[in-house]
This record gives C-alpha cells, sequence and structure tokens, in this order.
C-alpha cells in the first residue's frame, strides 16, 4: 500500500482551516508515494460540505468517523479509532496538524502503532522510497533532516507553512458510526474514558491564534506600559480579521500580555505571511520564533536594534507615532 | 502523592547553534546546559503537590549523558527526594525510543503521577510524554497550565487555538506542564548543599536506535537583507507601499 492518510480537524462541526494544509501536505506525499489520499474526520455528525471542498486541496476519499463523542476532542477515543482505522487501512503515512490537538493525537497514534513520528515539519518528501521530513530544532537555529524508516511514517504540519493549492478534482465522502469499545482493559470509550474534554472555553470571539494567523502584530518593551497594546490591538483590527497580537517574553514575563500570545523559545513559533515587530529588540530567543515569517516589518526606536537584521522592512522612529499612521494606512487599504 | 518528574539536560536558550563536523549534530564545545526550562514546571507542580498533601516522594528520572546528573541535582536541590540517571551515550532521534526507556523505568512505580514539560527546547520532538503515557496505558493531558486535584480525579486546562479547553482525567495520570502553570523556585542555598546528599542512582540503560534517522542538522536559512525605509510616521505610506507593490502581502 502507497496511500496517505490525512487526519483532519473540525470544531464545532466545521473543518478548522489548517485541515486544508494537511490533505496538501498528504497529497503532497501521496504523489511522490504513487498512492491516493484519504482524508480522515473525527465527528459526531456530518461535516458540512467537506467532500467537495478537501476533494479540491487533494484528497481522493473523505472519511467522516462518527460517535457521539466525538463532537469535541476526545484524546484517548481519537486516538485508538485512529490508530484501528491506521492499521486497517495499511497506509504508507500518516498526516496530522501539529495544531494543540494534533501535538497531542500525533504521538498517541504512534506509541499505538509502536512507529516513530516526526512533530511540527516544515517540509516532507520522498527520497528512495523513504519518507523525510525537515523540521526546526533548537527553536529554529537550526533545521533537522530526517529520514523515517519506519511504515506507517507519521508526521504533524506546522500550521501556516504548507500553503493549499487548489486542484480540479472532487472527492468522494464516505460516512461511517466509529466502532469504539467501551472502558475496560484501560485504553477508554469513545469519549466517557478516563480522560474527557468537559468544555472548550472561548477566547474573545473571532480572535486568531498567533500561531496560525497569517498576519502578527507583536509588542515588546518598547510599548512600555500593558495598557498600549490597544495601538497594536488597534492594527490588528485593521487588517479586518486576519490579525493577532503577539508579544515578547519580556512583556509576557512582566505579566502584560498572556503566555498564549508569547512568539519566541520558549512560547510560540510563528510562520505568518506578515510579522510586525513593534518595539521589540530582537533577542535571540525572539529571532527564533518569527524567523520563518515570509516578511518582517519592525518598527523601533533604536536602529542599531537586531530586529533590523532580520528586518524586510524598517521604520526607524517612534512607535507611537508610526503605529497609529500605519493603522489609518490599513484601514485605508480596507477601505 | 507519590509523583515522577522526568526531565532532560539541554543546551541553554542562549545558545548560539554550531554545528558539528558530523553535519549530523551540536557541537557542544563551549555549550552550557540546562535543566529544560519546560521540566522546571513540572518540578515545581510535584513539589507542591506533594506538600499540600503532607506527605510523598517526589523522584526525578532522566534519560541522558553522565553529565546529567548535574540536571538531576539541580531538580532536588529545589526539593525533589530522589533522583534516577537513566545513562546512555546518546539520546535517539526517536522520541519513542526515549519513552520505551522511561516507561520500563517507571511501571510498577505505583506513581499517582508522572510529570513532563510539554516539549524539551532543543528537539522540540513534543511527545515523549503522551507516549509514555500509552506505553503504561495511563490517562493523559498535555500541555497543563492550570491544574486542580481532588482526590482520584483532576481537573486541568490547557491552551488550544482560540480557547482553552477543560479536561477531567482520573489518577494514576500523566501530565505535560506548560508555562503559566506557576512560577517555579529558584533552589536555595540550603536545598543545594541538601542536594548533594540527596540518593542518585545512575543506571546505564542501552536505546534503540529507532525509525528515525537523521540526514544532515542544518542553519537555518539566510534572510536576505532588508532596508530601513525612512524614519518616523513619514516612512509610513512608502512602506505600505513597499508591502504591497514588493513583497505582495497586503
Amino acid at each position: 500500500m502507497s496511500g496517505v492518510l490525512a487526519v483532519l480537524e473540525q470544531r464545532d462541526g466545521a473543518l478548522r482551516k489548517v485541515s486544508h494544509e494537511v490533505v496538501t501536505g498528504a497529497r503532497r506525499l501521496g504523489d511522490a508515494l504513487g498512492g491516493t489520499v484519504d482524508a480522515l474526520v473525527l465527528a459526531a455528525g456530518a461535516v458540512g460540505g467537506s467532500a467537495d471542498q478537501l476533494g479540491a486541496f487533494g484528497a481522493d476519499k473523505v472519511i467522516t468517523l462518527t460517535h457521539a463523542a466525538f463532537g469535541r476532542y476526545a484524546p484517548e477515543g481519537y486516538s485508538r479509532a485512529i490508530a484501528e482505522h491506521v492499521r486497517a487501512g495499511g497506509y504508507r503515512a500518516v498526516v496530522f496538524a501539529a495544531s494543540a490537538t494534533g501535538k497531542d493525537l500525533a504521538p498517541r497514534v504512534a506509541a499505538r502503532l509502536g512507529v516513530p513520528l516526526a512533530q511540527d515539519v516544515t517540509d516532507v518528501g520522498v527520497e528512495s522510497g523513504a519518507v523525510t521530513v525537515v523540521r526546526p530544532v533548537y527553536a529554529g537555529k537550526a533545521l533537522l533532516k530526517l529520514k523515517l524508516a519506519a511504515s506507517p511514517a507519521l508526521v504533524s504540519l506546522r500550521p501556516n507553512v504548507f500553503t493549499p493549492v487548489q486542484r480540479p478534482k472532487a472527492g468522494v465522502a464516505e460516512s461511517a458510526a466509529a466502532a469504539v469499545p467501551g472502558g475496560g482493559g484501560g485504553g477508554g470509550g469513545g469519549g466517557g474514558g478516563r480522560v474527557t474534554v468537559r468544555e472548550v472555553k472561548a477566547a474573545q470571539a473571532g480572535a486568531l491564534d498567533v500561531a496560525e494567523a497569517p498576519i502578527v502584530v507583536s509588542g515588546g518593551r518598547g510599548l512600555k506600559e500593558p495598557a498600549n497594546f490597544k495601538i497594536l490591538e488597534e492594527l490588528a483590527g485593521a487588517f479586518g480579521g486576519t490579525a493577532a497580537v503577539g508579544a515578547s517574553r519580556a512583556v509576557v514575563d512582566a505579566g502584560w500580555r498572556p503566555h498564549a500570545d508569547q512568539v519566541g523559545q520558549t512560547g510560540k513559533t510563528v510562520s505568518p505571511t506578515l510579522y510586525i515587530a513593534v518595539g521589540i529588540s530582537g533577542a535571540i530567543q525572539h529571532l527564533a520564533g518569527m524567523r520563518t515569517a515570509k516578511v518582517i516589518v519592525a518598527i523601533n526606536k533604536d536602529k542599531d536594534a537586531p530586529i533590523f537584521k532580520v528586518a524586510d522592512y524598517g521604520i526607524v522612529g517612534d512607535l507611537f507615532e508610526v503605529v497609529p499612521k500605519l493603522t489609518d494606512e490599513i484601514r485605508k487599504l480596507h477601505g | 502523592m507519590k509523583i515522577a518528574v522526568c526531565i532532560k539536560r539541554v543546551p541553554d536558550s542562549e545558545t548560539r547553534v554550531k554545528i558539528a563536523s558530523d553535519g549530523k549534530s551540536l557541537d557542544e564545545a563551549g555549550v552550557k546546559f540546562i535543566l529544560n526550562p519546560y521540566d522546571e514546571f513540572a518540578v515545581e507542580e510535584a513539589l507542591r503537590r506533594k506538600e499540600q498533601a503532607g506527605a510523598g516522594e517526589v523522584v526525578v528520572v532522566a534519560l541522558g549523558p553522565a553529565a546529567a546528573q548535574e540536571t538531576i541535582r539541580t531538580a532536588l536541590a529545589m526539593g525533589a527526594d530522589r533522583g534516577v540517571l537513566l545513562q546512555v551515550d546518546r539520546i535517539p532521534a526517536d522520541g519513542l525510543e526515549a519513552a520505551k526507556a522511561l516507561a520500563a523505568e517507571l511501571k510498577g512505580g505505583g506513581y499517582d503521577l508522572i510529570l513532563f514539560g510539554k516539549m524539551a527546547i532543543d528537539d522540540y520532538n513534543h511527545q515523549v510524554g503522551p507516549m509514555v503515557a500509552e506505553l503504561l496505558d495511563l490517562p493523559c493531558v498535555t500541555t497543563v497550565a492550570h491544574l486542580e486535584i481532588a482526590g482520584a480525579r483532576g481537573t486541568a486546562e490547557r491552551e488550544v487555538e482560540g480557547g482553552v479547553e477543560v479536561v477531567e482525567f482520573t489518577l494514576p495520570a500523566v501530565l505535560t506542564t506548560d508555562k503559566g502553570l506557576n512560577e517555579p523556585r529558584y533552589p536555595a542555598l540550603k536545598g543545594i548543599m541538601a542536594a548533594k546528599k540527596k540518593p542518585l542512582d545512575t543506571k546505564p540503560t542501552t536505546v534503540g536506535q529507532g525509525g528515525l534517522e537523521i540526514l544532515a542538522l542544518m542553519p537555518p536559512p539566510e534572510r536576505k537583507d532588508g532596508k530601513i525605509v525612512g524614519e518616523g510616521a513619514a516612512a509610513v505610506p512608502e512602506l505600505v507601499r513597499l508591502l504591497r507593490e514588493e513583497a505582495k502581502v497586503l
């Protein structure tokens, strides 16, 4: 078998954007291995419009595995059901998203199958029949190229790196009820097992996560005080729902911003299309977290700040004058 | 409360990465090694849980070279009771092999909790904790940023994209800790002195090669030189023009 399985993510019955990236990465592996791509989604019921949509991104078949407990992420039920599906399907490779859920799920599936896992990869390929990956290590200060000698080869893809490519082809949809055994003998049931997600407390409506946002506006000590992050929130808002606000370690450690927003070695590694660093000097551990952004803009009053060494475009000046002006200009663009 | 904390010796986050002559590993010359920062949250949480329970034991387990004894002593200085070093020459690239070695040590240990940092800041593998949980058939919650335990049940909160997942679990369990869970203590001088006398068991360990083969360790691609667009707010229109017309990101 040379098939590739793409494991998708849904929330509240709708596919998450990162799922398109997973299908895109799986398609790339499928083409290199000369195999088909199945997309698997676990849900409580039907996931709207997924087959056509995913077909367009390269899935030959979309399989929905339903279980009453699969509406939310059920770690034990999901990992058991996926491991069984992989075994039965004899896949050559399995592709996950390196999201909060994927990074939790993929190791469980790998351990169940007794095969290695390459997490958070930024490139996949096939050399002499073996799956190869590239993954950032040491917070992006180096790249590790690995060969996965086992089958199936399990990988999870860093969000925002695998740009979805449209193909003029529709997938075939299939739906099956997941036969997940109940508890007893460990491993847990579908959802009522030993680990249960009780609820997902949503952050502000529509708030994007820095790790997944196409545009990130980050602030550092140069903002002088927590309340001043308002000007960054206004700038992010001007992009019309595509930007998130990030922060340097210094301001997170000072309690100005939540850890969820931290970009850098002990925070998140981000790869947005556009990264705007405001009042951030550019400590090595911050640069590690954002150097894979496609375009970097730096705004800082110190012309010698290290951030200018990695920035594509820089403005030297008072951020309290530059940022509001930038917000105005972006608002004009978005009408 | 009997708690195991699995820790790792890693290069300091300030390390400038130099690639060794084999082209596959870090040149460790002059590199300062530390206790993995995410593991500090795990050690701290274990100490607090033991202190709250009023009794128990915190055992620190590390897989690593002989030099990882120092890393274990750091955790002992924070207050852990004893340490176990599973001594290997080199930690395999395959996280499942590391998980197997740790699971073999932890199996049958009677632990109420087994804690890990959510990931190591060197290999970013982000997997050994949940793999150990699967190998030991224990419930597991990863990247825990808030934790409540009452009797044999716990509630953990973990950050997901755009929200916080509230997860209920039963003990014994494996948890991996994220920043925000607690504020790790600094070892006091008294703790550092006491740590020298605490038991540290070194066990020569064999780990498999696993199914991951390192082909190369490479420097990241250099970013091409950028430009200073100008000074102050007056430079903003030109910046926006460049972002639209040159970079094509707006």
